[in-house]
C-alpha cells in the first residue's frame, strides 16, 4: 500500500519536474548539456583510474579537474544568464559570457601547464 | 551615475570631492605604512636581518644570476653537507620571484640598484600595499570611512611591523599582502557574483600560495565560511559562483607550486575544500530543483531523496575516514597538527618545539603587539552584526579562527593583526559617525536634520549602485540603520523620539570624539616606538647603550669574514643550525645543518657532537668532513642568545635520535647550570669546552655576564681542537679540527698494540655514527 503510494508520488514528482523544465529557454538546456557531458567524461576518467591506475598523476588530476572545472564555470555562467535570478539582473548575459570565457582560459592555460 | 550627477550636482560634487581626498589619504598612509618601516636603516644601516632572509636574499641572488630555469632545478650542495639541499622544489618561490622580477624590472628601466637594495626594501612596500589592500576588504564590508581607518591601523600595527620592517627579507613581507588581498577578492565575489572576480581571486590565491605555507589558512578559513552561510541559511547562488571555481582553480594552481606539488589535493589540510565544494554543488542543486517545484512536490521529493540519500553519504564519508585515518599522521602535517593540538609539538617534535616564534605567546605579547586594538576589536564585532551580511560574517570568523591560532603560535600573531586592525577599523569608524553626527544635529537643528537624511540617501544611492550584498530592504542609507540600531536598543521609543535618540547630548559626543582621539594617539605613540625601538634591531649587528656612549657589535659579519677570506672555499663548517643561513650567504661555506630543519638526524647528529666530550666530538665532526666549529658565545658581552642558552635543545634534540645523550647528565638537580655545581658531563662536552677556553683569561676570574655566574671549570686545554679566530668581543669563535695525530702520540705513550686496540676500540664508537 505504501509501496504503491510512493511509487505514485515519484511518478507525479517526475512528471512535474519535467513540464517545469521543459519551460526552461533553449540556451539554458543547451548549457544544461553541456554540464552532463562534462560531468560524463569525468566520470568515464575516474572509472579508467580506477581500472586502470592513477600513474601519470598529474594528468589523471588535470584530465578530471579540467572536466569538473568546466561543469562549475558552466553551472556559474548559467546562473548568472539565467533570467529567473534576480540578483544578477544588472548583469548582461554578454558580460558573463566574457567572463566564462577568461574564466575558462585561465583553466585550461593552468591545465595544460599542469599536463606535463 | 551620470544620470544623477546631471541632478544632484552638489552631492556628486561632494562625492567627487570625498573621492579625492579618500585617494589622497590612501596615498599618504602608504607612504606611513613604508617610512614607519625604515627605522632599520636610519638605525642601522641598509642590511638583510636575522636568518631566513639571507637565505631568501642568497635565493634571489642565485635567481638574478642564473635565471629562472636555473632556479626551478637548483641542487644545493653547500648546505646540509653531504646530503645537500634541492632548492627549487622545496622553498616557497613567491618572495624571491618577486624580488627578482623586480630588480630586473629596475635594471631594464635604468635604475641600477643592487639585489640587496631591492631585497630590504620588499618588505615596506609590500607593507603599503598590504594597507591598500585592507581598505579595499573593509570598504566591501562596511564602506569608505571603516576601509580608511583600517588600512591607517594596518599601517602602523606593531605585530606586522616586527615581521616587515626593511631588511626583514623573510615570506610574510610578501604574505600578508596576498592573504588580504585574497580575501578582499572573495568578498569582492560574494558580493558581486561576477566570475572575473573569481577569477582574480584564484590568481592571487596562486600568488599567495608561491609566497608562504599559511596559504592553508585560507583554503580552510573560506570552506568553514561557506560551510557556516549554508547551515545558517544564507546560501546563494553568488556563494556558489564564489567557491566553487576558486576551489577547482585554486587546487590546480597550487599544484603547479612545486613545493606544493600534488600534497594540494592528497593531505588533510586541502579535504576540507572538497568537502564543502561537494556539499555545495548538492545544496545548490537543492535550491535549484526547490525554486522549480511547487512546495508540496517538494517536499515529496526530499522524503524520497533523503532516504537514498543517507546511505551514498554515509558511504562516501566512512570511505574518506578510512582513506585518512590509512596514513601514519592522518594525513596532516607536523606543523598544523601542533596548530590543532598545542601540545602535539613538544610532545614530538622537539625540533619545532624548539624555535622561540612557535611558543605560545604570553599576555602581554598581546598588549605590545596589537596594542588599543585588543580592546577596541569586541566592539567591532558589535559593529559588524548590524547587520550581518555575507561579508561580515566572514570578518568574524576571519578574527574568531585567528585569534585562536595566535594563542597557540606567537608567530600567527601576524595572521590575526589585520583581523584586528579590520575590527577596530569598523568599529571606531562606526563610534565616530555616532558622535559626528549627534554633534552635527545638535548644532543645526532639525530642519538640517530632515535635509540631511534625504541628501544621505541620494548619496548613498549614487556612492553604492552595487552594493547590492543584501536584501532590498536593506538599501537605505546607513543612517537608517543607525536608526534600527537605536531602536534595538531602546525599543519604547516613538518615531518622532527616534530621532531624537539618535543622537547623544552634544557634551559626552565631543569627550567621546576626545577621548578616543586620545586613543588613537596611544596607539601611534606606540607604534612609532615599537617599531623604533623594538622590532628594527637587525640582529646581525648589535648595540647596547651605557654611561660611556652607544657600543656597536659586528662580531658576526666579522666572523663570516674572517671565514670567506682565510678558509678554502671548499671546507665545511659546523655550527649549530640557527647559524646555517648566515654562514652560507655570507661566507659562502658549506655548512652542515641549516634553518630549514628538514632532516632531524642530521641535526640531532649536530647537537650530539655538540654534547660530546672532545674525543667523540671530533670523531662525529671528522666523519662529516667538517674543518671548523663555530660557536656563538655571549659570555663576555651578555648577549643572551648564545649557543650555551640553546644548549639543552641540543642535548634534547641529539638525544632524541641518539638515546646515549641523556638530558638529567646535564642537569644539577633538574637545574641548568654552568658553576661549579654543574654536572662532570656539562663540564666536559664540547659546547662548554669551546665556548669557555681561555674565557678566564679575560678577568680573571670567568664571570659569564648572561648566566650571572662564575664558569664551573676555568682552566682547561683543547686536545682535539684549536682555536683560530675569537671576536672582539668573542660572540663568535672559531676551532679548526686538529688533523689526527696518532703516531706521535702513540710513541710517547705504550706499546703498539694499545694502538690497535684503541683503534679497534674507535671504529666501534664509530659503527654508531650514521654517517660512517
Amino acid at each position: 500500500m505504501a509501496k504503491s503510494s510512493a511509487t505514485k508520488d515519484a511518478l507525479a514528482l517526475f512528471q512535474s519536474l519535467r513540464s517545469a523544465y521543459a519551460a526552461t529557454p533553449t540556451n539554458l538546456k543547451i548549457i544544461d548539456l553541456y554540464v552532463v557531458f562534462a560531468i560524463f567524461t569525468a566520470l568515464i576518467q575516474v572509472v579508467y583510474m580506477a581500472l586502470v591506475g592513477s600513474f601519470p598523476f598529474n594528468s589523471f588530476l588535470s584530465g578530471v579537474l579540467s572536466c569538473i572545472g568546466t561543469a562549475v564555470l558552466a553551472v556559474c555562467l548559467r546562473i548568472q544568464v539565467n533570467k529567473e535570478n534576480k540578483e544578477f539582473k544588472d548583469l548582461p548575459p554578454e558580460r558573463a559570457f566574457a567572463d566564462f570565457v577568461l574564466c575558462n582560459l585561465v583553466l585550461h592555460l593552468v591545465i595544460m601547464n599542469f599536463l606535463g | 551615475m551620470a544620470a544623477s550627477s546631471d541632478t544632484v550636482t552638489p552631492s556628486s560634487l561632494r562625492q567627487a570631492f570625498g573621492n579625492v581626498f579618500s585617494l589622497f589619504i590612501l596615498i599618504l598612509i602608504g607612504v606611513l605604512a613604508f617610512s614607519i618601516r625604515l627605522f632599520s636603516v636610519i638605525k642601522y644601516e641598509s642590511v638583510i636581518h636575522e636568518f631566513d632572509p639571507y637565505f631568501n636574499y642568497r635565493v634571489t641572488q642565485f635567481l638574478t644570476k642564473n635565471g629562472i630555469y636555473d632556479f626551478w632545478n637548483w641542487f644545493d650542495d653547500r648546505t646540509w653537507y653531504p646530503l645537500g639541499r634541492v632548492i627549487g622544489g622545496t622553498v616557497y618561490p613567491g618572495l624571491t620571484l618577486t624580488a627578482g622580477t623586480l630588480w630586473w624590472i629596475l635594471n631594464s628601466l635604468n635604475i641600477p640598484l643592487s639585489v640587496e637594495t631591492v631585497c630590504v626594501f620588499i618588505a615596506p612596500t609590500f607593507s603599503a600595499f598590504a594597507a591598500w589592500a585592507t581598505y579595499l576588504l573593509t570598504k566591501e564590508v562596511k564602506g569608505a570611512g571603516a576601509g580608511l581607518t583600517a588600512a591607517a591601523l594596518l599601517a602602523m600595527v606593531p605585530s606586522y611591523i616586527s615581521r616587515s620592517v626593511a631588511g626583514s627579507y623573510d615570506n610574510e613581507a610578501v604574505a600578508i599582502f596576498a592573504l588580504i588581498f585574497t580575501f578582499y577578492l572573495y568578498i569582492k565575489t560574494l558580493n558581486t557574483g561576477s566570475l572575473f572576480y573569481a577569477t582574480l581571486n584564484a590568481l592571487s590565491y596562486f600568488y599567495m600560495v608561491c609566497s608562504w605555507g599559511g596559504y592553508t589558512f585560507i583554503i580552510n578559513l573560506i570552506p568553514m565560511h561557506a560551510l557556516l552561510c549554508i547551515v545558517t541559511g544564507r546560501y546563494s547562488s553568488r556563494l556558489y559562483i564564489a567557491y566553487t571555481p576558486l576551489v577547482i582553480l585554486g587546487t590546480l594552481l597550487a599544484a603547479l607550486v612545486p613545493v606544493v606539488g600534488f600534497n594540494a589535493v592528497m593531505t588533510s589540510e586541502h579535504f576540507a575544500s572538497f568537502l564543502v565544494f561537494l556539499i555545495l554543488n548538492v545544496v545548490g542543486f537543492i535550491y535549484y530543483i526547490k525554486g522549480m517545484l511547487t512546495p508540496k512536490m517538494f517536499k515529496v521529493a526530499v522524503t524520497l531523496v533523503v532516504s537514498a540519500g543517507l546511505i551514498v553519504c554515509c558511504a562516501v564519508v566512512a570511505v574518506l575516514i578510512a582513506l585518512v585515518a590509512s596514513s601514519p599522521t592522518k594525513g596532516w602535517s607536523g606543523r598544523s597538527l601542533s596548530l590543532l593540538d598545542p601540545t602535539y609539538a613538544s610532545k614530538y617534535i622537539p625540533i619545532i618545539a624548539s624555535v622561540s616564534e612557535h611558543q605560545p605567546p604570553t599576555w602581554p605579547s598581546y598588549f605590545m603587539d596589537i596594542n588599543v586594538l585588543a580592546f577596541l576589536v569586541p566592539a567591532g564585532i558589535i559593529a559588524c552584526f548590524l547587520p550581518l551580511t555575507d561579508a561580515s560574517s566572514f570578518v568574524i570568523l576571519y578574527l574568531v579562527t585567528s585569534v585562536y591560532f595566535s594563542g597557540v603560535m606567537v608567530r600567527l600573531m601576524l595572521v590575526l593583526a589585520p583581523a584586528a586592525c579590520i575590527m577596530s577599523g569598523i568599529a571606531l569608524s562606526s563610534a565616530f559617525d555616532v558622535f559626528t553626527r549627534s554633534i552635527k544635529f545638535a548644532s543645526s537643528g532639525k530642519e538640517a536634520d530632515a535635509g540631511d537624511t534625504g541628501n544621505g540617501v541620494t548619496q548613498n544611492d549614487v556612492v553604492k549602485p552595487d552594493k547590492n550584498e543584501e536584501p532590498p530592504k536593506e538599501k537605505s542609507s546607513r543612517k537608517k540603520k543607525k536608526e534600527k540600531e537605536n531602536v534595538e536598543k531602546a525599543p519604547i521609543a516613538t518615531k518622532k523620539s527616534e530621532r531624537r535618540l539618535l543622537m547623544l547630548p552634544m557634551e559626552a559626543s565631543v569627550v567621546a570624539i576626545l577621548l578616543l582621539m586620545l586613543l588613537g594617539a596611544f596607539y601611534v605613540v606606540h607604534c612609532v616606538w615599537a617599531a623604533a625601538e623594538a622590532y628594527s634591531a637587525p640582529s646581525i649587528v648589535l648595540t647596547s647603550h651605557s654611561h660611556d656612549g652607544l657600543h656597536v657589535f659586528d662580531d658576526f659579519r666579522e666572523a663570516y669574514a674572517w671565514l670567506s677570506h682565510n678558509t678554502d672555499v671548499d671546507d665545511k663548517v659546523a655550527s649549530w643550525w640557527d647559524y646555517g643561513y648566515q654562514t652560507t650567504a655570507m661566507a659562502n661555506r658549506t655548512v652542515i645543518v641549516d634553518n630549514n630543519t628538514w632532516n632531524n638526524t642530521h641535526i640531532a647528529t649536530v647537537g650530539t657532537a655538540m654534547s660530546s666530550p672532545e674525543k667523540a666530538a671530533w670523531e662525529i665532526f671528522n666523519s662529516l668532513d667538517v674543518k671548523y666549529v663555530l660557536v656563538v658565545f655571549g659570555g663576555l658581552v651578555g648577549y643572551p642568545s648564545d649557543d650555551i642558552n640553546k644548549f639543552l635543545w641540543m642535548v634534547r634534540i641529539g638525544g632524541g635520535v641518539f638515546p646515549h645523550i641523556k638530558e638529567p647528565d646535564y642537569l644539577r638537580d633538574g637545574q641548568y647550570r654552568i658553576d661549579n655545581m654543574a654536572t662532570p658531563t656539562m663540564l666536559n662536552c664540547l659546547m662548554y669546552k669551546l665556548s669557555y677556553y681561555r674565557f678566564v683569561e679575560t678577568d680573571g676570574k670567568g664571570f659569564d655576564r648572561v648566566r650571572r655566574t662564575e664558569i664551573g671549570k676555568k682552566h682547561f686545554k683543547l686536545t682535539h681542537f684549536e682555536e683560530v679566530f675569537t671576536t672582539h668581543h668573542w660572540m663568535v669563535r672559531i676551532y679548526k679540527l686538529k688533523p689526527p695525530k696518532n703516531r706521535m702520540r702513540v710513541k710517547t705513550k705504550k706499546s703498539k698494540s694499545k694502538t690497535t686496540l684503541t683503534s679497534s676500540k674507535r671504529s666501534a664508537t664509530r659503527k654508531k655514527n650514521p654517517w660512517q
